[in-house]
């Protein structure tokens, strides 16, 4: 009995003495498809090769929709993980407001965070009253078309290099057989395309005030008529592309089922699984060809307030890690996505991440829509467009009236 | 007698303290819980709840939002048609059980067994069935018959219907089982003294024994009632409110704008508006069943 008291005190001790050294962290976010999978790997790999720490990986299927109430109720309710990943801008408001989550100002200062992270902008969405509240993992631009160069052969027009060209090739599309653009039933994705047309088509100025200053005289305006007859132009040609996740209507692209799809540049990390060659099996057209800008918004670690020392020793080694150069470049070829450092050298990057970098270097980008909209703004916007775009029966002219009342009430 | 007769506050006094924890979690968790959603949903609360008073303007957006109205008048046709149908399927069903058939044992177990299966499966399984291109409408194209039609979940205009198919299939089962219960406790006399009279058996049933049934059927409209406007996950694993919004329910329009909107100012004033109707059914029951008692 004694012994077995003995031994039992023994291995707790042991226990006890090897968490001292290295604590578990619990780490959640929602990249699940393919592409997403293998970067947040390689976040894992240098996390555990650079320090002593443990990842527990906390992936939750679904989207951001689905993950962020998760998250957001287990901190709230006094279970906090780790870290956990938001699209930086106002998701987390309310949680750094009410003390939730821990400031890291002093790794972004021993870390030099303000000299590397380029743009500027990515640290702002991260800073509330001065104090850095986050790590940008990288930027994720919206505006982009991807095309399926195959499915133009199959129906004999040249592959497009703008919207305009794109919408006229519709009808031989449909005639070939091939559904002219795929479009997922899930909601953000009907409204980041329209927000997409909207900064592309309109111009990233109007979005801007109609967003950032609520200007919903802009949105009644005919510029914003103009988009609303894009918007329904496209209603028609995704008409027929019965799915549901974003990564499922990439694949109809890269399986040549569908011509093009509006979809941010996360859909490369989709391309590069299955393997296909930018230039080659695919196109892509920044801005849809309109316009060359982007949209610097993207993914960013947030750390909860454990109280707990070892823990916070973790939290601050991994936001270190996070952008560190060798991570970075890891991370981003395999996710799709631009380094949050202009620093570093993607020399194995491909013709597309090559033209995004450009034009980041050129300064031509504009605010994601994230950083201006609260998430329950977002959610009215989803909405409005997820409905629009599945239903036929409501009119651009009721659309634009409803999207102008959304815009006067929203903060 | 009289004189030692013990305080009517004490009597079967252990069993009164066995109910203490059962009172509190009713006054706390349900009656508590209950008026702290409504008085926040006169907030602005937005992530976390917040003591920022803002008059009725939760409920004038509320009201304003297509999407509420879109689910409102889903949850109306889905009640009406499921309380209809599923009392008349179940009904049948357990007249037809009734008729001392063979067997009655494995129909029994073989028509309660969808409601052994939860929402989300059965939502799975019909989402698959009425998929267009592996369901039931290509086993028919298969079959020869090309030109059948049959594709309720990605049509706005009757995906309610597809979703009210999925739901009288779980839950007719458990309507006839209450019903044939009720059809059991009816005195084998009465049928003896009809048939005696002479007045047919279909006679019977809706002049005599749906009058005596009358306790069984209040009690199964209450539970397909509470069933009804709770609806959530069917719709989530079935058609997730979709083909856009068209099959969205005021549930899962409380679930959404709570959670993934981050405004909780706006779900409970949503969720107070499904309260008020849940009083509207439950009170008149309250009445017909307790209140007329009284006065006997």
């Amino acid at each position: 009995m004694t012994s077995f008291r003995t031994f039992f005190a023994a291995t707790t001790a042991l226990c006890a003495g090897s968490a001292a050294l290295a604590a578990d962290l619990e780490v959640t976010h929602w990249w699940t498809s393919g592409g997403e999978a293998a970067a947040v790997a390689e976040f894992a790999r240098e996390f555990e090769a650079q320090t002593d720490h443990k990842w527990i990986d906390g992936a939750i299927a679904g989207g951001g929709g689905t993950a962020r109430p998760v998250m957001v109720s287990r901190i709230i309710g006094g279970d906090p993980m780790g870290a956990f990943q938001f699209n930086h801008g106002r998701q987390a408001e309310e949680l750094i407001e009410s003390g939730l989550l821990r400031d890291m100002t002093h790794v972004a200062e021993a870390e030099g965070w303000k000299d590397i992270v380029n743009p500027p902008s990515l640290l702002e969405a991260c800073t509330v009253d001065g104090k850095i509240y986050c790590a940008p993992v990288n930027i994720h631009s919206w505006q982009w078309l991807w095309l399926s160069n195959a499915a133009f052969e199959t129906a004999g027009v040249a592959v497009p290099t703008n919207w305009d060209e794109f919408v006229a090739a519709g009808p031989a599309l449909r005639e070939a057989g091939i559904t002219p653009m795929a479009l997922g039933g899930q909601p953000w994705q009907s409204s980041g395309a329209f927000n997409v047309l909207m900064a592309t088509l309109a111009g990233p100025d109007v979005l801007q005030s109609i967003y950032g200053d609520g200007d919903a005289e802009m949105a009644a305006g005919d510029t914003m008529a103009r988009v609303f007859k894009a918007a329904s132009d496209m209603r028609e040609m995704v008409q027929g592309s019965n799915v549901q996740d974003w990564n499922q209507a990439t694949n109809l692209v890269i399986t040549d089922q569908a011509g093009g799809q509006i979809m941010g540049d996360w859909a490369q990390g989709e391309f590069a699984v299955a393997g296909e060659v930018a230039g080659q099996d695919y196109t892509c057209l920044p801005g849809l060809g309109v316009i060359e800008v982007i949209s610097t918004g993207g993914d960013a670690f947030y750390f909860p307030e454990t109280g707990d020392a070892e823990t916070e020793a973790a939290q601050d080694a991994l936001a270190a890690t996070l952008l560190k150069p060798n991570t970075q470049v890891a991370f981003n070829l395999k996710k799709g996505s631009l380094p949050v450092r202009g620093d570093v050298d993607l020399e194995a990057a491909n013709d597309c991440m090559k033209k995004g970098l450009e034009i980041l270097a050129s300064g031509a980008i504009m605010p994601d829509v994230n950083m201006l909209n609260t998430e329950d703004t977002n959610n009215q916007l989803n909405d409005l467009f997820v409905q629009f775009f599945q239903d036929t029966s409501i009119s651009a002219e009721d659309a634009q009236a409803r999207f102008v009342d959304i815009v006067a009430s929203k903060d | 007698m009289a004189a030692t007769r013990p305080i009517r506050l004490f009597r079967n006094l252990t069993a009164k303290i066995a109910a203490i924890p059962m009172i509190l979690t009713a006054l706390v968790v349900f009656v508590g819980g209950t008026a702290w959603t409504v008085t926040y949903s006169f907030t602005s609360s937005k992530l976390l709840p917040r003591t920022k008073f803002v008059g009725l303007d939760q409920y004038e957006r509320l009201w304003a939002t297509p999407r509420w109205l879109v689910s409102i008048e889903n949850l109306l046709i889905y009640g009406v048609c499921m309380m209809v149908l599923s009392l008349v399927l179940g009904f049948l069903l357990a007249a037809l059980l009734d008729q001392k058939i063979r067997y009655e044992n494995t129909f029994r177990t073989i028509l309660l067994y969808p409601f052994a299966l939860s929402f989300i499966v059965t939502g799975l399984v019909w989402q698959w069935l009425l998929n267009p291109d592996f369901g039931i409408q290509s086993v028919i194209h298969r079959l020869g018959w090309e030109s059948f039609d049959f594709n309720p979940l990605y049509n706005a205009d009757i995906v309610i219907f597809g979703v009210l198919i999925a739901g009288l299939w779980q839950g007719s089962g458990l309507v006839m089982c209450l019903m044939l219960a009720g059809l059991r406790g009816i005195d084998q006399e009465i049928w003896k003294a009809s048939r005696v009279d002479g007045i047919p058996a279909w006679k019977t049933y809706i002049f005599i024994i749906i009058p005596m049934m009358r306790p069984v059927f209040i009690t199964t409209l209450v539970i397909i009632a509470s069933g009804i406007v709770r609806l959530y996950d069917l719709i989530v694993a079935q058609t997730g409110g979709g083909p856009g919004i068209a099959s969205d329910v005021p549930a899962k329009y409380v679930y959404d704008y709570m959670f993934q909107g981050q405004n909780l100012g706006q779900g409970f004033a949503a969720s107070t508006m499904m309260l008020l109707a849940v009083l509207v059914v439950v009170i008149p029951w309250a009445y017909l069943e307790f209140g007329g008692k009284k006065r006997v």
